[in-house]
C-alpha cells in the first residue's frame, strides 16, 4: 500500500495555513519531500465558507505535498474538484451514515447526526461498463464511478472491480469486488457462482468459504447487511 | 496474402511443436503452400521433429539481423513440394528477437505463402508474445489438466488484448482449442478433465482432440511428422483437425474408451 497523509482542515485561513505548514515541514523537512496527500474538508465547519482548492492545493505544493485526492461531503467541494480533475473521496464515517440514509427517513438521520455538517453527496451517476467478451484469468477490470456488467465468462485468476454493483451473465469464477470506494449498498449478481472470491466494501469470502455455500454453482445475489455478507438464491 | 497462425499454450510441454509440424504438413499436404516457423530461440526443436536438423544452415535470427536472406534461410522440406520450415537459432537467446524484425520476416512471408505457421515457445514472455503478436488465428494447445487450462486461459486474455489485431481495433484473432495428450481411460477414472469440462471453462471452438499416443513419440524421433503416420490414432485426428481448420464438418473421433471386441482386434483399431 501506498502511504498518503491526510490534511484534515479545521479552518480556512490560507495565510494561517501556511504557516501551520511551513512549522510542521520545518520539523522534518525530509519526510515532507513530495508526500502524497488527501485534503480533507469534510470536517470543515459551515461557517468557514467555501475553500478555494486551486489556491490550497498550491499552497500544499509549496511545502512539498502532492495532492492525490480530495476527502468533502459537500456539493461545491466536490463540484470544484471534479473541474480540477481531482478524485473525490467520501467523508470519513459515510458507511455509517449511508446504512443510515437507506433505512431511516432524512428527518431522522438529521436527528441522530446533528452536528454533521450535511449529509453526503450521492457519486454522481457514471454509464455502466458493459464488456461483452469472456474476462480471462490475468486480466481486470475496473468500472470506476459506477456499475459493471460482464456479458461472458469470467475465469480464474481475473478481477472486477466497481465503484457500484457488479453483473455477471456467464459462469463466474474470479473475483468480484463490488463497493470498492467503500459503498456498502453496493451488491453483486452472478448467473452461476464459482467465485474465488466475492468483496462488497471490503467485506469479502473466499473460495473455501464460498465452496461450502449452498448457493455454490448456482444464480445468486450477493450483499452486505452490517459486516456480514448475505448470499442468497436469485 | 496468407494466414498467419500461431501454435500456443502458455504451459510448455503441451505438444505445441508436435501440433506445428503436423499441421503445417497437414496443410502442405492438402495442397496449400506453408511455413514452418520456430519461435523458441535458444531451443530450437521442429528442425527436429520435422527431420531436417542437419540442412539448417541460416535460421530466423540470420533474418532478423540481416545475415542472409530468407530465400536462403527457408529449408525445403524432402517429402512435401509445397512446405518450407524457418528454424530458430540455437546459439541466440531471446532477446534477439524484436517486434520490428519479426514483422519484417512475416510480412515478406506473407507474400510467398498461403500458411504462416508460429510455432510458439511456452511462457507469456517476449517470444511467446511475439509469436501471437502477428496472428490472424491461434490454435491453443491444452492438456487436459488444471494447470495446462489455466494457462490456455491466460494466454487467450492475452491473445485477445496483446496482439497486433487487438492493437489496431481489427477483427480479433480467431481462437481454436486443441486438447492434445487425450487420455479417455484416465478420464473415466477421474484423473483428467473431460472434453466437455475443459470447452466449459476455455468456451472457444473445439479444433480436436490428440490421442496420448506412442506413435507421437516414434515419429519425432524418427523425424516425420505424425500426421503421416496415417494408420495411427493420433495422426488421424490431426488430420481430422486440418480438415476442420479448412472449414469442413467432421466429427470428434477418439474420445471415449476404446473396447476391445473381436471384431476390433481382428480388424485393427477403425
Ligand atoms: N499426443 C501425444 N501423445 C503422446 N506424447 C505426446 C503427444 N503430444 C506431445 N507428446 C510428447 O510431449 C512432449 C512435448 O511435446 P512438444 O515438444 O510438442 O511440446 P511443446 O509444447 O512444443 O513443448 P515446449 O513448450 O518445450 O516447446 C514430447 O516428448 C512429445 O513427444
Ligand atoms: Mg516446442
Amino acid at each position: 500500500m501506498l502511504a498518503t497523509t491526510i490534511l484534515e482542515l479545521s479552518h480556512n485561513d490560507l495565510a494561517r495555513l501556511d504557516r501551520q505548514l511551513e512549522e510542521k515541514v520545518a520539523q522534518a523537512p525530509a519526510f515532507f519531500e513530495n508526500i502524497p496527500l488527501i485534503i480533507a474538508v469534510d470536517k470543515l465547519p459551515e461557517a468557514e465558507g467555501q475553500i478555494d482548492l486551486a489556491a490550497l492545493m498550491q499552497l500544499c505544493g509549496k511545502h512539498g505535498l502532492r495532492t492525490l485526492a480530495l476527502r468533502a461531503g459537500r456539493e461545491e467541494d466536490i463540484a470544484a474538484a471534479s473541474a480540477l480533475e481531482l478524485p473525490v473521496l467520501p467523508p470519513s464515517g459515510a458507511r455509517e451514515k449511508l446504512i443510515e440514509l437507506v433505512e431511516a427517513r432524512q428527518a431522522a438521520a438529521e436527528a441522530v447526526a446533528p452536528a454533521e455538517p450535511e449529509k453526503p453527496k450521492e457519486p454522481e451517476r457514471k454509464p455502466s461498463k458493459v464488456i461483452n467478451h469472456p474476462v480471462r484469468g490475468g486480466q481486470q477490470i475496473y468500472a470506476a464511478d459506477g456499475d459493471l456488467v460482464v456479458l461472458g465468462p469470467v475465469s480464474a485468476g481475473a478481477e472486477l472491480l466497481a465503484d457500484g454493483n457488479i453483473h455477471i451473465y456467464g459462469p463466474m469464477r474470479g473475483r468480484a469486488l463490488a463497493g470498492v470506494k467503500g459503498d456498502t449498498g453496493a451488491q453483486i449478481f452472478c448467473q452461476q457462482m464459482g467465485a474465488e472470491m466475492l468483496s462488497i466494501a471490503g467485506i469479502y469470502k473466499v473460495a473455501e468459504d464460498l465452496r461450502r455455500d449452498p448457493q455454490w454453482g448456482r444464480s445468486v445475489h450477493v450483499s452486505l447487511s452490517g459486516d456480514v455478507l448475505n448470499i442468497t438464491r436469485l | 496474402m496468407a494466414k498467419i497462425l500461431v501454435v500456443t499454450s502458455g504451459k510448455g510441454g503441451v505438444g505445441k511443436t508436435t501440433t506445428s509440424a503436423a499441421i503445417g504438413t497437414g496443410l502442405a499436404l492438402r495442397g496449400h503452400k506453408t511455413v514452418i516457423v520456430d519461435f523458441d530461440v535458444g531451443l530450437r526443436n521442429l528442425d527436429l521433429i520435422m527431420g531436417c536438423e542437419r540442412r539448417v544452415v541460416y535460421d530466423f535470427v540470420n533474418v532478423i539481423n540481416n545475415e542472409a536472406t530468407l530465400t536462403q534461410a527457408l529449408i525445403k522440406d524432402k517429402r512435401l513440394e509445397n512446405l518450407y520450415v524457418l528454424a530458430a537459432s540455437q546459439t541466440r537467446d531471446k532477446d534477439a528477437l524484436t517486434k520490428e524484425g519479426v514483422g519484417k520476416v512475416i510480412d515478406e512471408l506473407s507474400q510467398n505463402f498461403e500458411y504462416v505457421i508460429c510455432d510458439s515457445p511456452a511462457g507469456i514472455e517476449t517470444g511467446a508474445h511475439l509469436a501471437m503478436y502477428f496472428a490472424d488465428e491461434a490454435i491453443v494447445v491444452t492438456n487436459p489438466e488444471v494447470s495446462s487450462v489455466r494457462d490456455s486461459d491466460r494466454m487467450l486474455g492475452l491473445l485477445a488484448s496483446k496482439s497486433r489485431r487487438a492493437e489496431q481495433g481489427l477483427e480479433p484473432i480467431k481462437e481454436r482449442l486443441l486438447l492434445t495428450r487425450y487420455n479417455p481411460e484416465r478420464v473415466t477414472k477421474g484423473e483428467m478433465l473431460g472434453v466437455e469440462d475443459v470447452e466449459e471453462i476455455l468456451a472457444i471452438n473445439l479444433l480436436g482432440v490428440i490421442p496420448e499416443s506412442q506413435a507421437v513419440l516414434k515419429a519425432s524421433n524418427q523425424g516425420v511428422p505424425v500426421i503421416l503416420d496415417e494408420q495411427s490414432d493420433a495422426g488421424q485426428a490431426y488430420g481430422d483437425a486440418v480438415d476442420r481448420l479448412l472449414g469442413k464438418d467432421v466429427p470428434h473421433r477418439f474420445l471415449d474408451v476404446q473396447k476391445k471386441g473381436l471384431m476390433q482386434r481382428l480388424f485393427g483399431a477403425r
